[in-house]
């Protein structure tokens, strides 16, 4: 796009009198394929092309978007943007800008739309097979491969101009198995923020074996206890605690409105001494990896808890400007159509010095969880719930029987006080999809293996 | 006749684009249109305000039985041309199956329903944010324990969409809807908490905002000083809006292609009785009470009433056309979809036949329960195959008949198939929440609470 338009319109935006005007341009393709009840069922491909155009005046933001990227359609967007800033005196100003050079980050070995549709649907017939071949309970598989690419453009009225080219690729394997007891599904997922040479490294044989064990294990579960006691997570399989327990209670838009439970609380101690916790954009091909922000600036690692201690929230553009501070960098937006705000990138508790086998060994009695799926907050009291879909029974220090679906309830500040063991394990988890207001991004989370002393489990067993 | 920007023309690029098919080919077209506008308050002041118009298209091939798709964000004329060769070109690596198909029409008149009002078209922005200041306001007001307001808009969607197909069909529809959202943080004694409020309508005059305060303050104030409860096994009476969480999920193993792809419980079980006599469920987006109410499904067929449990016994399953020629049915008009997806089977506009204890009765009946007023969790801690859930709950005790004192951070949990079998009344207060399912006031026994 010509950035000489861009700087018109972020003129004429500013017309009416805004303190601040952006334009964040997207281009996105996506390709899938899907197979399911034994048949490659479809193979699907999107595109979307706009640019959103927000205009702040003192506390208000003015937000429209558009499909059309000509010059003509950009002023109407920005017109109507701006439409929320009346006292301005109608000129024009000149915006000037200055393109950045793109900050390192990921970038695609090899794009996925040069890949073939006959090779993307190979992965899904070589997963299935393999998934159906671990037992003769497992009665459904679905998997699913997905890639897509989003370039962006973010211009500003403080003479900002940067882009990006974002590619990430996923798959995913779903099972279910059968037997006396009813039905139990097993899944298996991975992604990253790269192309096709994904696959150079995750075996998707494996992916669909992993995702048919957890099915039939379960089948074999029993009812998982309900009750508060001490509960071990695997490494890389419950980052989503921390996602849901801190994460969110550390957005600088919750906080700056008294809806977190951690509001004025920097500085102070908040977690064991065990915990540090960072959330970190510029993480190798990590899900939630990116080079800039949906607002234009360069990803960052940031540091949110230091050995127990808060230090710093998470912040957008705007929400750091109302500061005078700067961001953080985790401004971010789904789509063209959508606001940015503050959002995580790859939040994970780094790496603590136990052996994992050693924390399992010291627990007498609790539950070992292996895997988490996905969670809820409220972080105007910190309690939060996240779903466990593989776990088992620890008994006298060693894990024993497989336990069904359920979830555990925890409030956040508490939780962070009662880790008392980090192993030495550290490893990213799955690829998560984060939602908040309506908005979803995606974001990475992990963990080393650790102890929570005491955490609620809502099952069913007495 | 049509203006620009009306039906008239979606139709027209939906017919156009289908009209470009090949011999042997089957195409769908779906257009799409939205204009929203939101409006954020705070702090006595436009937070933000936001107004676009979404477009797009989803275009379906089949041939030979295969099946292909494409969607644009955008209806110019030669994207959609290359959407449609890209379609075509992913049918090719589809499998066959001799099931697919587009839907052929059925005979079947779609409901009348006056789904958009002139009134909406007209209300001025100004308007529009006063509203939102306004509820903001009246929040702050409503008690002392109120600290900041999180969340306070109004919403609005004009929505209007096409589709034709190579099997003679060519519908057209149009809605709209808006709606108040309220989040007020309360605080007491250093215990906060959130709470949430909402009205919706056709119109802005059918918006209540002092219904949408209370619900949001009174609610989020009676929390405050919440404990952990004992866990135990009790008796639970589920809030309205907990109900229509749960409806959501039920109607989702209530499709006839999870069915068919052996991925419901209720898989085989058509005339048995899977839940208490007082319950009859029924999908029914012909009601023009539901928000979600519409006269045509994702792939042009009638939206229609249709049985799913009476009087506790299973009636049947939804289908679109793909399960329902795979099951040997007609489709029950139960496809839903948006431009970027190909149609699925979604239960819409689930609703239970009320009972016809008030909510007060029921209450008054519990000796020792909880009444359950939020839970959380749901997308991690419910199974839809194999039932087993367990979600985060928030609410009241209730002891000798009455509101005692509050409890969080606990968990219900039992299995969906129990669930349905211990439903012990269903109450009066039947309502249409938001875009989903019904509310009712449910009262289920012997569930498990857990707490410490």
């Amino acid at each position: 796009m010509d950035q000489t338009v861009v700087g018109r319109v972020l003129g004429v935006a500013l017309r009416t009198g805004g303190d601040f005007a952006e334009v964040f341009v997207e281009e996105a393709r996506s390709s899938s394929a899907r197979l399911d009840d034994g048949k490659v069922e479809q193979v699907s491909s999107g595109r979307s092309r706009g640019a959103g155009i927000r205009v702040v005046v003192g506390d208000t933001t003015g937000f429209a978007h558009t499909a059309d990227l000509t010059e003509a359609g950009l002023l109407l967007a920005a017109e109507a943007a701006s439409a929320v800033a009346r006292q301005g005196g109608g000129q024009t100003r000149t915006v000037s800008l200055s393109s950045r050079g793109a900050p390192p980050g990921p970038s695609a070995a090899i794009l996925p739309e040069t890949i073939t549709k006959a090779a993307k649907v190979d992965l899904l017939v070589r997963a299935e097979a393999s998934a159906r071949a671990a037992g003769g309970a497992i009665r459904q598989v679905t998997a699913m491969y997905a890639d897509n690419r989003r370039q962006i453009l973010v211009a500003n009225s403080d003479g900002l101009y940067a882009t990006d080219d974002q590619v990430k690729t996923n798959f995913s394997v779903s099972a279910v198995a059968s037997g006396d007891a009813g039905m139990q599904t097993g899944r298996e997922s991975q992604g990253y923020t790269m192309g096709w040479e994904f696959f150079d490294d995750f075996d998707v044989e494996e992916a669909g074996r992993l995702a048919a064990r957890r099915a039939i294990t379960k089948l074999d579960a029993r009812p998982a206890p309900s009750g508060t006691m001490p509960v071990v997570i695997k490494s890389g399989g419950g980052g989503v605690l921390f996602h849901e327990a801190c994460g969110h209670g550390l957005e600088a838009d919750l906080v700056g409105k008294k809806a977190s439970v951690f509001q004025g609380r920097r500085g102070e101690q908040v977690a064991s001494p065990l915990v540090t916790l960072v959330d970190d954009g510029t993480m190798g091909h990590e899900w939630g990896t990116y080079r800039i922000d949906d607002e234009g600036h360069p990803a960052a690692h940031n540091v949110l808890i230091s050995d127990g201690i808060l230090t710093d929230y998470m912040y957008d553009f705007l929400r750091a400007r109302e500061e005078g501070r700067p961001t953080s960098t985790n401004g971010r937006r789904q789509s063209y159509r959508h606001l940015p705000m503050v959002r995580m990138t790859n939040t994970f508790l780094v790496n603590g010095t136990e052996d994992p086998d050693e924390i399992i060994r010291q627990t007498p009695h609790g539950v070992y969880v292996a895997n988490l799926g996905g969670g809820q907050v409220n972080t105007a009291t910190g309690d939060f719930v996240f779903g466990m879909t593989e776990a088992y029974l620890i008994e006298d220090g060693v894990i024993t029987h497989p336990l069904r679906d359920a979830n555990l309830i925890g409030n956040g500040p508490e939780v962070l006080t009662l880790i008392d063991a980090v192993g030495n394990d550290f490893a990213m988890g799955s690829p998560g999809l984060c939602g908040k207001d309506g908005q979803g991004v995606p974001v990475g989370d992990g963990q080393p293996t650790l102890r929570v002393q005491a955490l609620t489990i809502g099952g069913t067993a007495a | 006749m049509s203006a620009p920007g009306s039906l008239g023309d979606l139709a027209d690029v939906a017919a156009r684009v289908t009209g470009w098919t090949a011999p042997g080919e089957e195409v769908e077209t779906y257009v799409e249109r939205s204009r929203t506008t939101n409006v954020r308050a705070y702090h006595g002041e436009v937070e933000s305000l936001s107004s676009a118009e979404t477009v797009g298209a989803g275009i379906r091939v089949i041939i030979d039985g295969r099946q292909g798709f494409a969607w644009a964000g955008t209806l110019d004329e030669t994207v959609l041309k290359e959407a449609l060769e890209e379609a075509r070109d992913n049918a090719a690596f589809g499998q066959a199956d001799a099931f697919i198909g587009l839907a052929t029409p059925d005979g079947v008149a779609p409901p009348s329903l006056p789904l958009v009002s002139d009134e909406l078209r007209s209300t001025s922005t100004a308007a529009k944010i006063d509203l939102a200041l306004e509820l903001e306001k009246r929040a702050l007001a409503r008690d002392a324990r109120v600290t900041g307001v999180r969340v306070a808009s109004y919403s609005d969607v004009i929505g209007e969409m096409a589709i034709a197909t190579t099997q003679d069909i060519l519908v057209t529809s149009e809605s709209a809807a808006c709606y108040i959202s309220v989040a007020p943080l309360v605080n007491a004694d250093g215990d906060t908490q959130i709470g949430g409020g909402m009205s919706m309508g056709r119109a802005p005059s059918e918006l209540d905002i002092d219904r949408a305060v209370a619900d949001g303050v009174d609610r989020a104030v009676r929390l405050l000083g919440a404990t952990k409860p004992k866990s135990r096994r009790l008796t639970v009476v589920l809030d309205p809006h907990v109900t229509a969480s749960f409806l959501s999920i039920i109607g989702g193993t209530l499709s006839g292609d999870a069915v068919l792809k052996g991925r419901s419980l209720f898989a085989g079980r058509a005339g048995e009785q899977v839940a208490a006599p007082c319950i009859t469920l029924a999908s029914d987006p012909t009601d023009p009470g539901s928000i979600g109410a519409e006269p045509y499904d994702g792939e042009g067929l009638a939206r229609r009433r249709v049985s799913l449990i009476e009087d506790g016994t299973l009636q049947g399953f939804l289908y679109d056309t793909y399960a329902g020629r795979r099951a040997g049915r007609a489709s029950t008009g139960s496809a839903s979809r948006s431009y970027r997806s190909t149609p699925g089977v979604g239960a819409a506009s689930l609703t239970l036949v009320p009972g016809t204890t008030s909510q007060a009765a029921l209450i008054a009946s519990v000796a020792d329960g909880v009444y359950v007023q939020e839970v959380s969790g749901l997308h991690s801690g419910v199974n839809p195959v194999s039932g087993d859930f367990s979600v985060g709950a928030t609410g009241l005790t209730i002891r000798d008949g009455v509101f005692a004192e509050p409890f969080r951070e606990a968990t219900i949990a039992s299995t969906l198939q129990r669930m349905l079998l211990d439903v012990a009344a269903v109450g009066a207060d039947h309502e249409w929440l938001g875009g989903g399912p019904a509310g009712v006031t449910l009262v289920i026994s012997d569930v498990s609470l857990g707490g410490s």
